[in-house]
């Protein structure tokens, strides 16, 4: 291998000393959002081709549904991946929190009660979660594996093969009901976690606090870092998006099961890993799950429309989540063979 | 061994190093297992009998085997979320060939689970060691591939149990020295794995990647092609698993072992496997499995509905890694991230 550096072989004999050796423009377009939002909008037209129906501007507003409960918790999950730590528990705290909501329905609690009782629960889940990791320092993946058994199972032990179905009629606007027109409060919700998440990761100290901890805790905490606090409080931002997630859902079903949001875990996972950030922490960026929650979407909403069973949906958003990942490591590989020959 | 006068406050840990500290982890999960053992015998004694002990280890078998493979993957800093995936499609593809062509000898039925699985779980382990994609994101894609290709092959109907020839059902059940054929079957699963954990180079290397990377690249050691290996020994025996689970419920469709690969993870968990890397043992993992399994079919004798068993596993996981991460603790800490090992060694 040669190894030399660039040695300064001349003087410059330019003037211009450019802030960027490479513009923001084509920054972007070797980006992996770029990538995403090509594969994106490849499947947006071959959808539209695909069906004569998905244009359609209620069908679109419908297909929404379908992941923004999903997307919602992929956007706090990305702190957790980013900091170098995972939650496979989500499915099980919403089905929690939808239990206790629907408990709390059946003792006649309000709309608003409702929702309190979602988050505070999706809250104090959190809460347990990061104890277990940033407290007692347990591997994440293994104590929300844990916990995932432990909060649906609590729901198993509550509800049994029994249903809550006795919702108030006007909770029923979370799931269900539009802000303006065709656009959902669900939409609407996610646009608005969105842009506030991306402030959080990308412009304040707290985001970047994020990412040094996912690249290396022990360099964080000599740093000043408050890596536990830290940890602890991705966590608690999880519990809580699954806590607004299971309101959603509930409200959107209109029944509670304890199999609600069953392997929900994988799919936001997915979204999370398709969008960008790193599995083992460190990198990653919003705007990325964002398009790939789109993705996914588009993805299940198209072969909805051709009557593609859910399964079979399955294998294709696992292909598509390796070869997303393997693409860019592959063309790298055989760009950089090319070049050195 | 040195005396530890010089060590300062590293002596706690070297003293209780991992085999010490796994040795002793293995005594308190026997002694786990016996106190679970002794308070159900209190109110329901006939639950100790040995026959009833040995249908719960038969109960137990597919748990032990899988978690032995999982072991190997975890010891190695990788984790194979697509194990139960793999049984649902190996035990599918020869529920159907025996369904439909049942005059196909048993022993290739085995031999082709076998050879499936090893595949899948090469598909697995070279999607690792090849494109060098995260072992959770491979599996986790796969893990949905595997099953809906499960559903591609059966078209979502179901194989029942008058469909299978009798030889399909009955081998496993046949008894051999009062134990079925199944738990020998895992018996001889768990002799082989401890030969291959103690007594050979590949279980040796398993360990060292797992225990330090980039030391274990120093040493020469091929830390992907060793990482490839541990997922084909676990896809081999996750489809053997496939065959063995479809003859043992006598029954094929989708979703069979849906949401298995958590308790493999949770027995390797509880058996003191660090999911760390590095850490584990053949006992251990069997001592894990036992106990879940025990758990499990003790569940229903106590009078507990079968609602509450998903809640009690997730506690026990959830105390079993609170133990074994105290027991962990290391004295040093790795600053640098281990991306050296990451690195093919040329």
């Amino acid at each position: 291998m040669t190894m030399h550096a660039h040695a300064p072989d001349s003087a410059p004999t330019f003037r211009a000393i450019p802030d960027r050796l490479t513009s923001p423009a084509r920054n972007f377009l070797g980006s992996w959002e770029a990538l995403l939002l090509l594969v994106a909008i490849a499947i947006f037209g071959a959808n539209s081709l695909a069906s004569p129906y998905f244009l359609d501007i209620n069908n679109l507003s419908d297909a929404t549904f379908n992941f923004t409960e999903k997307a919602i918790v992929a956007l706090a999950m990305a702190f957790v991946v980013i900091a170098g730590e995972i939650d496979l528990s989500v499915g099980g705290i919403i089905a929690i929190a939808s239990t206790a909501m629907g408990a709390a329905a059946q003792a006649g609690a309000g709309t608003a009660e409702l929702v309190v009782v979602g988050l505070a629960v999706g809250a104090v889940c959190g809460l347990f979660n990061g104890l277990l990791v940033a407290r007692i320092g347990l591997p994440s993946i293994v104590a929300t594996i844990g916990t995932m058994s432990f909060y649906r199972g609590i729901s198993y032990v509550v509800l049994g093969d029994k249903v809550y179905s006795a919702y108030p009629t006007d909770f029923a606007f979370f799931g269900q009901g539009y802000t303006w027109g065709v656009i959902s409060f669900e939409f609407t919700s996610f646009v608005l976690l969105a842009i506030l998440a991306g402030i959080l990761l990308h412009r304040t100290t707290f985001g970047r606090a994020v990412r040094a901890i996912g690249n290396n805790p022990f360099a964080a905490r000599f740093s000043g870092l408050r890596v536990e606090r830290i940890r602890f409080i991705v966590f608690l931002m999880t519990g809580l998006a699954a806590g607004l997630a299971s309101v959603m859902l509930t409200s959107r079903l209109g029944s509670t099961r304890p199999s609600i949001a069953l392997g929900w875990e994988l799919d936001i996972v997915t979204i999370v890993v398709l969008g960008g950030i790193n599995i083992q922490g460190g990198a990653g960026t919003i705007p990325g799950v964002v398009i790939a929650a789109l993705v996914m979407g588009l993805v299940t909403s198209g072969l909805g429309l051709l009557n593609v069973p859910g399964i079979i949906m399955s294998i294709v958003i696992g292909a598509m989540l390796i070869c997303v990942i393997a693409l860019p490591i592959l063309l790298r590989r055989l760009l950089h063979k090319w070049r050195s020959a | 061994m040195d005396t530890p006068e010089n060590t300062g406050p590293d002596e706690l840990p070297r003293r209780f190093g991992p085999i010490a500290s796994l040795v002793r982890r293995e005594l308190l999960l026997v002694g786990a297992v016996l106190v679970l053992l002794a308070l159900i015998a209190i109110r329901f004694p006939a639950f100790v009998t040995p026959a009833n002990l040995a249908s719960v280890f038969n109960d137990t078998s597919i748990l032990i085997i899988m978690a032995l493979g999982q072991a190997a993957v975890i010891i190695t800093r990788s984790i194979d979320l697509s194990v139960a995936a793999n049984v649902a499609l190996t035990g599918m593809t020869v529920a159907l060939l025996n369904a439909h062509v049942p005059e196909l000898p048993l022993l290739l039925l085995v031999a082709l689970a076998f050879l499936q699985g090893l595949v899948l779980g090469a598909v697995n382990g070279f999607l690792v060691w090849k494109v060098g994609i995260p072992s959770i994101v491979v599996t986790l894609g796969t893990l949905t591939i595997y099953r809906g290709l499960a559903f591609v092959l059966s078209g979502g109907a179901w194989i029942n149990s008058f469909q299978f020839s009798a030889g399909f059902l009955g081998v496993p059940r046949a008894e051999f020295l009062h134990l079925p054929l199944l738990s020998w079957l895992a018996v001889a699963v768990v002799a082989a794995t401890t030969l291959v954990f103690d007594r050979t180079s590949i279980g040796r290397a398993w360990f060292a990647v797992g225990g330090n990377p980039t030391a274990a690249v120093y040493a020469g050691i091929d830390a992907g092609r060793t990482r490839f290996l541990a997922f084909c020994f676990s896809g081999l025996l996750s489809g053997l698993c496939g065959y063995l689970w479809v003859s043992r419920y006598a029954v094929a469709y989708v979703d069979v072992a849906s949401g298995f690969e958590l308790d493999v993870i949770a027995a390797c968990v509880i058996g003191g496997v660090s999911i760390a890397g590095g850490i584990g043992s053949v006992g251990g993992t069997v001592l894990g499995a036992l106990f879940l399994g025990i758990i499990k079919n003790a569940l229903p004798v106590v009078n507990v509905s079968p609602f509450a068993q998903m809640a009690i596993s997730g506690a026990i996981i959830i105390a079993a890694v609170t133990l074994n991460t105290r027991a962990e603790r290391k004295g040093g800490r790795i600053i640098l991230r281990p991306q050296v090992a990451a690195i093919p060694a040329e």
